[in-house]
């Protein structure tokens, strides 16, 4: 039987170093089986986070040979074969509880933040599909939260503060494209949730699990609905004098 | 709250990706700094751009007045210039090779506390693009334009007895098809025709609106392709101008004329 060896991050807030492993490859395992194999079979200890095993919960982010990825949808036989070590480590941008377990709790402080959906009092609630597809990529968002983890803005250069990330602009495109919904978060996005911060470069697209086209579709029009507010007067004159919303 | 990383990925460059990463950034290094040079060359050059029907990409529309001394590439070039310096996807191939924020995804980039991206200082003129593709739409137009004109003799534009097809008349062609994919695929011009919008059902108007966008959006799910291919084909049409203006092989090649059926019939 095919053997794979692994390196796997062990330690907490204090410090820790990579441990390695050999655990046999089945056919069709992930590496969300390996860390259980290790679990069972070897060290009881390990601590990892997850639940549905379908890349559908989001628990299970790590980086896999560096690659920010869900260790339940990444399958272990294309590194075994070519005899490639697979080193398993904590997403690197969020603060560490033990061993591939972080802590994300700041992602829900930033979604507080938002404005949620506001419909119109009288809203008629049959939407056409046209109206609603482009809001519907953006619900197919896990929380996975290997998009903020891969982001520049919060992995190099930690500004966790002035940026809400990747995964809040998905956010704040599915309210504002909505729809039946009244709210205004354009002056929140510029001013206190950073949208100027994104640079486009798309490693949040990169390794979104979802397929989500984040900088595309949630991201760019965001920035040229930003345009139409506070860079381009022709825009917003015609926004204020035609445009109802 | 702030701390970050479990390892020692602090230092520029570092990563754990085994992958093939570097030749990404490294390609457009190469492509972007040849064309550059390439392109300044040329501006400056101020000579071999026109031959017969054909005119330099690079200089039209032909901006000559008395109170410019210099190139009259300077004038226009700034134009698309400000276009691809500004456009969405060009952002991130250079923030990648140039900047380095990031050169590719998980691979520490040059952090800094206090970045901020693209909303502060100059990189908050980026905001402007839109305004480059209304400039760069017009001068796309003069292409077309251009294009057009070298379907007839030099000197006879319109007159159908001097209809014809040369080398010239297919690279320009091409140029202008690609340069039109790479415009109309533009984020800006995909905002602009149906994106601002929140519901496309509500009016006859939006329902037009809707299908435009869905046309731009076809264009603009490979924007990448054509900004790449568009500015070989520019480049392209101007080596092809400078050589037959240069060395004149034999007048830039007529493929099909309206003589050439007279005398296919006369004999
Ligand atoms: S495109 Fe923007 S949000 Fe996405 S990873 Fe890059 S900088 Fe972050
Ligand atoms: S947008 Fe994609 S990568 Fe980001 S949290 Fe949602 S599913 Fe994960
Ligand atoms: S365990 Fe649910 S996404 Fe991996
Ligand atoms: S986004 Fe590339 S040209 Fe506008």
């Amino acid at each position: 039987m095919l053997e794979a060896r692994m390196k796997v991050w062990r330690g907490d807030k204090n410090g820790g170093a990579f441990k390695e492993y050999k655990v046999p490859v089945e056919t069709g395992m992930v590496v969300l089986d390996a860390m259980h194999y290790i679990q069972r079979e070897i060290e009881p200890d390990l601590a990892v986070r997850w639940n549905c095993k379908a890349a559908k919960c989001g628990s299970c982010s790590a980086e896999v040979n560096g690659r920010p990825s869900l260790m339940c949808k990444t399958r272990m036989e294309g590194f075994a074969q070519q005899g490639q070590e697979i080193m398993v480590e904590p997403i690197q941008a969020f603060p560490i509880i033990k061993d591939l377990v972080t802590d994300v709790s700041w992602n829900y402080e930033v979604n507080k933040r938002i404005q949620p959906f506001t419909p119109k009092p009288d809203a008629d609630w049959i939407i056409y599909q046209e109206d609603i597809e482009r809001v519907q990529e953006f619900r197919k968002c896990i929380e996975c939260f290997l998009c903020q983890d891969v982001c520049h803005v919060i992995r190099d250069s930690n500004r966790k503060d002035a940026f809400i990330g990747p995964r809040f602009m998905v956010r704040v495109a599915s309210l504002e494209m909505h729809p039946l919904d009244t709210g205004d978060r354009l002056k929140f996005l510029k001013e206190r949730g950073g949208a100027g911060y994104c640079n486009i470069t798309k490693c949040c697209t990169e390794v979104c699990p979802e397929d989500i086209h984040i900088t595309d579709n949630a991201i760019i029009p965001l920035k040229e609905r930003i345009v139409d507010e506070y860079y381009d007067p022709i825009a917003r004159f015609f926004k204020h004098v035609f445009v109802k919303k | 709250m702030n701390e970050t990383n479990t390892s020692s990925r602090k230092t520029t460059g570092a990563t754990h990706r085994t992958d093939d990463w570097q030749t990404y950034p490294t390609k457009i290094l190469v492509v972007l700094t040849l064309f550059a040079i390439y392109g300044t060359y040329r501006a400056f050059e101020n000579n071999w751009y026109e031959v017969g029907n054909l005119l330099s990409p690079f200089y039209s529309p032909k901006l000559e007045f008395s109170w410019w001394k210099f190139s009259p590439a300077l004038l226009i070039l700034p134009i698309p210039g400000l276009f691809r310096a500004t456009c969405y996807y060009y952002r991130k191939a250079y923030y990648r090779a140039f900047f380095g924020t990031p050169k590719a995804c998980a691979v520490t980039g040059t952090a800094n506390p206090r970045y901020t991206g693209e909303s502060s200082g100059i990189w908050t003129l980026q905001n402007i693009h839109r305004y480059a593709f209304y400039m760069a739409t017009l001068v796309l137009g003069v292409l077309w334009w251009d294009a057009f004109q070298t379907l007839f003799a030099a000197g006879h534009f319109f007159n159908f007895s001097y209809f014809q097809i040369s080398v010239g008349t297919i690279v320009f062609f091409v140029n202008v098809v690609l340069l039109s994919g790479y415009s109309f695929g533009c984020h800006a011009c995909r905002h602009l025709a149906g994106g601002c919008l929140d519901s496309f059902s509500s009016s006859g108007a939006s329902k037009t609106s809707l299908s435009i966008w869905e046309r731009i959006t076809k264009l603009n799910e490979k924007h990448e392709m054509w900004a790449w291919i568009s500015l070989f084909s520019v480049m392209g049409a101007d080596v092809y101008t400078t050589v037959v203006a240069r060395h004149g092989i034999p007048a830039d090649p007529v493929l099909f004329s309206m003589d050439m059926i007279t005398n296919l019939v006369a004999k």
